[in-house]
């Protein structure tokens, strides 16, 4: 019996055939190894930087920039600071970003659906739009629109009229611009109320359907709530919204609210080109639901509208959701092409700034500061989602 | 007795005759009526949708060929012919500059070299029914770059003689890890004694060698250190201990372990060689390249050197040490959290920040050391999918079998994870492929920015020379990427072998 047990008792290994001390050692190793390759760089660029008389430090944001910006949604000036200029470039890039993900979803779905469709030269459409154009370089098409599509328009003397309301030239699209008079804060206010008035409205349907069975048009309601509340503040309010109309004037036009070529470029090449990898998504979510759900759901009594809405695009969307969410961040990222056309978003912000100033450790560690924070936001937002529409299984 | 038949029944003895089916279900009616008019709404859209598409291709076709310039010397051509479509005569006459940039023009054989053994090379890779698998890919990773290295630049290039003397030692130090591989750390190191205490000695001198200067003496075409000399006679020393142990004894793993030693050294002696020999070829600096010749370089090499990389970023993600997991998670999302531009701007400004003095990158490996760190990072992800897929059994029974974590990995997951992710790596090297028109952004003329340079020649200045450049711009780059994303989907297919689940 005892010399079972012996021969199952675990001979004493030595250190080297330890595992626990091996893994130790070669993580010690790795570490001194990173640390040393750290202290390296760290090394040799103060080094060089001390060779050209520069240091790091912040300090340099608040001092004068000197530059102008041709677009600014924040007031900006020749003599703002570089933070305030860099701080411009990010507002546009959201801006593109924005406007790029609100078309790119758009297009993305009916492209996406426009595969699904049961009409051959629809199908066949909707194919030829994603190969032809997921396999040609952003930057190309950014360069197309911008060069070879607006910059040849016509100039503001012969612009493209729509209607007086907006006029398209070689300088952007001229169109109406909102003047919010005395009292239209109010309108917004409304308009809040009116989104959270929705949610609840929201949830009070849903727990009602779930205690008593009893349905309510939700939907309906909450879009009055949401449109219904602004647009009665401002007939109470007595309509407070002027619009300034464009004028030409000599040589271009007066007033009204210009978008720049150069964004109309980079927002339409961007959603185009994201909207072919978005509709790949929409499909492959669209076709991840079995049909035995559709079955279900009709044996079930549901009619197709409901089926669609209440079975197919729940379960498709938990497919959909993640990868979109990274597309959303590959749009928010490629917008940084920007620069290459010279609209004036963070990174082309950050180069002006860096040749102005000469920082270029500085924008490069506060350029990588946003994108990552940006990326880092999106990841967490996946992860939340990822984790709310798990499937619980038993 | 109820199945007996009635006499006045009837029983039919042949077959009804075979009818047609009905018409409107069959042939390309029938086509046509369920795939393109099965609905009043249907029929709507199929002919909305087909007066669109043939006015997209009139519309290009128009401007193309029916009004389109062929002929001519300058923009006299185009600009002559009043509404006129694409100028191809500005086509012609740039093309050789769209593919070699301004590579000296009685070079470019050696570009057609390298572009000619690459295809061949590639398809021969690519085709799955082709033997050789493990040689050809050898020859696409090891030599074929190097091959290209020095035809395109011309080799010869001057290793200081401190980097020269810095490989030696380090390859003469490598030959201590032989028997080590061989009989394991302990027997090893017990039947290695004096080789090892040797090789103590030359490392402790090298050591001091930091921290106290010593005088330099003249050896072999070059100053070197006493405290260098020294150490590098010890190491040789060493190492012809540890060889001559191992090439003595009849153990077959101590012998296979030395083969691959003399192997791998002989091969990095081979490739100094190489780079430092003179061919005679002129050299031509990375300034004058440009077109397709950089986009190819650039792609290839970030995907070339990405795939090692991102294997071990891979592995470390997957690993059980912290240190290394951490790292590997760190590096891999930093460098996917930030575009690509910035990347490269960073390259081309930080990098020679962050070399010790001295050391100076020209723009173009610059470029390519950061596409490589940027496109390593999104293929670990990719690799480390085909890692996940490989079923746990295979990783137990990989360690009920007693092998290491290398051998393991070596053996029996990565050839099957790589398997699985060739889709994958060609999809990354499509995107990468896309990616590469960022670099005009830092100076440098790919296929894009050549294209783009050659607008402002006033030779061929005309209101269709940009369209025109666009639009050959656009077909190069679909042609290729189509035809690799074709690719991807076959080898997904082909790789489908009844692991997966079809249908019920």
């Amino acid at each position: 019996m005892t010399a079972v047990i012996d021969e199952a008792r675990p001979q004493r290994v030595s250190l080297f055939n330890d595992p626990k001390v091996r893994s130790l050692a070669a993580q010690i190793i790795f570490a001194l190894l990173v640390i040393w390759l750290g202290y390296e760089i760290y090394h040799n660029t103060s080094a060089n930087l001390a060779k050209l008389n520069k240091s790091v430090s912040f300090g340099f944001l608040w001092t004068t920039a000197g530059f102008d910006i041709i677009q600014r949604p924040i007031e900006y000036t020749r003599d703002s600071t570089y933070f305030r200029a860099i701080l411009v470039g990010f507002l546009n890039t959201l801006i593109v970003a924005g406007v790029g993900i609100f078309l790119a979803t758009i297009i993305g779905f009916i492209i996406g659906i426009m595969r699904l469709s049961s009409n051959w030269v629809i199908a066949k459409i909707a194919t030829g739009y994603v190969e032809l154009i997921r396999n040609i370089p952003l930057l190309l098409q950014i360069f197309f629109w911008y060069a070879a599509v607006l910059k040849p328009l016509p100039g503001p003397k012969e612009s493209v009229n729509f209607f007086d309301l907006a006029f398209l030239s070689n300088r952007g699209l001229v169109t109406l611009k909102f003047i919010w008079g005395e009292g239209s804060g109010y309108i917004g206010i409304a308009f809040i109320v009116g989104v959270v008035g929705a949610f609840v409205v929201g949830h009070w349907a849903k727990r009602r359907q779930e205690l008593t069975g009893e349905q309510f048009h939700s939907f309906w309601a909450g879009l009055g709530l949401i449109i219904g509340l602004p647009l009665l503040t401002f007939l109470m309010l007595g309509g407070p919204v002027t619009f300034e109309y464009p004028v030409f004037k000599g040589f271009n036009f007066v007033g009204g609210f210009t978008i720049l070529p150069e964004l109309i470029a980079l927002v339409l090449a961007l959603s185009i080109y994201t909207a072919s990898f978005i509709a790949e998504i929409v499909r492959a979510g669209i076709m991840a639901v079995s049909h035995g759900q559709t079955e279900a759901a009709h044996s079930l009594g549901l009619r197709s509208q409901p089926t669609l809405r209440l079975v197919v695009i729940p379960q498709a969307l938990r497919v959909i959701i993640p990868p979109l969410t990274s597309q959303y961040l590959n749009l928010t990222k490629n917008s940084s092409l920007a620069v290459a056309i010279a609209y004036p978003d963070l990174v082309a912000m950050g180069g002006v700034v860096n040749n102005q100033s000469g920082r270029a450790v500085e924008v490069v560690l506060i350029w990588m500061f946003i994108y990552l924070s940006l990326s880092l936001v999106t990841s967490a937002f996946m992860n939340w989602y990822n984790a709310r529409v798990r499937l619980v299984e038993r | 007795m109820t199945d007996v038949p009635s006499p006045q029944g009837w029983v039919r003895t042949e077959d009804a005759p075979r009818l047609p089916a009905p018409p409107n279900t069959t042939g390309p009616v029938g086509w046509m009526l369920t795939n393109l008019f099965s609905s009043p709404m249907n029929s709507v859209l199929t002919i909305l949708g087909a007066s669109f598409v043939i006015w997209i291709a009139w519309g290009v076709i128009d401007w193309a060929l029916i009004r389109g310039v062929f002929t001519g010397e300058d923009r006299e051509a185009c600009v002559a012919v009043p509404d006129s479509g694409a100028c191809w005569p500005y086509v012609w006459a740039k093309f050789h500059q769209f593919v070699y940039g301004f590579y000296p023009f009685d070079q470019r054989w050696r570009v057609n070299i390298c572009f000619i053994v690459g295809a061949v090379a590639l398809a021969t890779m690519a085709m799955p029914s082709l033997p050789y698998k493990k040689w050809n890919a050898l020859f696409l990773l090891v030599v074929y770059p190097l091959m290209t290295f020095v035809l395109l630049t011309g080799g010869n290039l001057n290793l200081s003689s401190s980097t020269i003397y810095f490989v030696t030692g380090v390859l003469l130090f490598s030959s201590l890890v032989v028997p080590l591989a061989a009989f394991g750390i302990e027997d090893g190191i017990r039947r290695n004694k004096p080789a090892l205490v040797l090789a103590g000695i030359a490392v402790a001198i090298w050591l001091v060698s930091i921290f106290v200067s010593m005088p330099e003496i003249a050896a072999f075409g070059g100053y070197i250190s006493i405290a260098t000399l020294a150490s590098l006679v010890l190491l040789t020393a060493a190492a012809f201990f540890s060889i001559g142990h191992r090439a003595s004894t009849r153990d077959i793993a101590a012998r296979s372990a030395l083969l691959g030693w003399v192997g791998a050294v002989s091969a990095i002696i081979a490739v100094l060689v190489l780079v430092t020999a003179d061919f005679g070829l002129v050299q031509v600096e990375t300034q004058q390249w440009g077109g397709l010749l950089v986009t190819l370089v650039v792609a290839v090499t970030g995907i070339v050197a990405a795939l090692p990389l991102g294997i071990l970023l891979a592995l470390g993600r997957r690993s059980k040490m912290v240190v290394v997991r951490l790292f590997s998670i760190v590096f891999i999302e930093v460098w996917r959290g930030v575009p690509l531009i910035t990347v490269l701007f960073m390259a081309s400004i930080m990098l020679p920040l962050f070399m010790p003095e001295g050391v100076n990158f020209d723009k173009l490996l610059r470029a390519l050391v950061g596409t490589a760190l940027f496109s390593a990072a999104y293929m670990a992800e990719t690799v480390r999918g085909g890692l996940q897929a490989i079923p746990r059994g295979q990783y137990e029974a990989a360690q009920a079998l007693g092998l290491s974590y290398w051998r393991m990995m070596n053996l029996i997951v990565l050839p099957q994870a790589l398997k699985i992710v060739i889709p994958g790596i060609v999809n990354a090297f499509i995107s990468l492929f896309k990616d590469t028109t960022l670099v005009l952004i830092i100076g440098l003329f790919d296929l894009l920015g050549i294209i783009n340079a050659s607008f402002s020649d006033p030779k061929w200045v005309s209101p269709q020379t940009g369209t025109t450049g666009y639009f050959v711009a656009a077909l190069m780059f679909w042609v290729f990427c189509f035809a690799m994303s074709r690719y991807s989907l076959f080898m997904e297919r082909r790789l489908a072998t009844g692991h997966k689940r079809r249908g019920i």
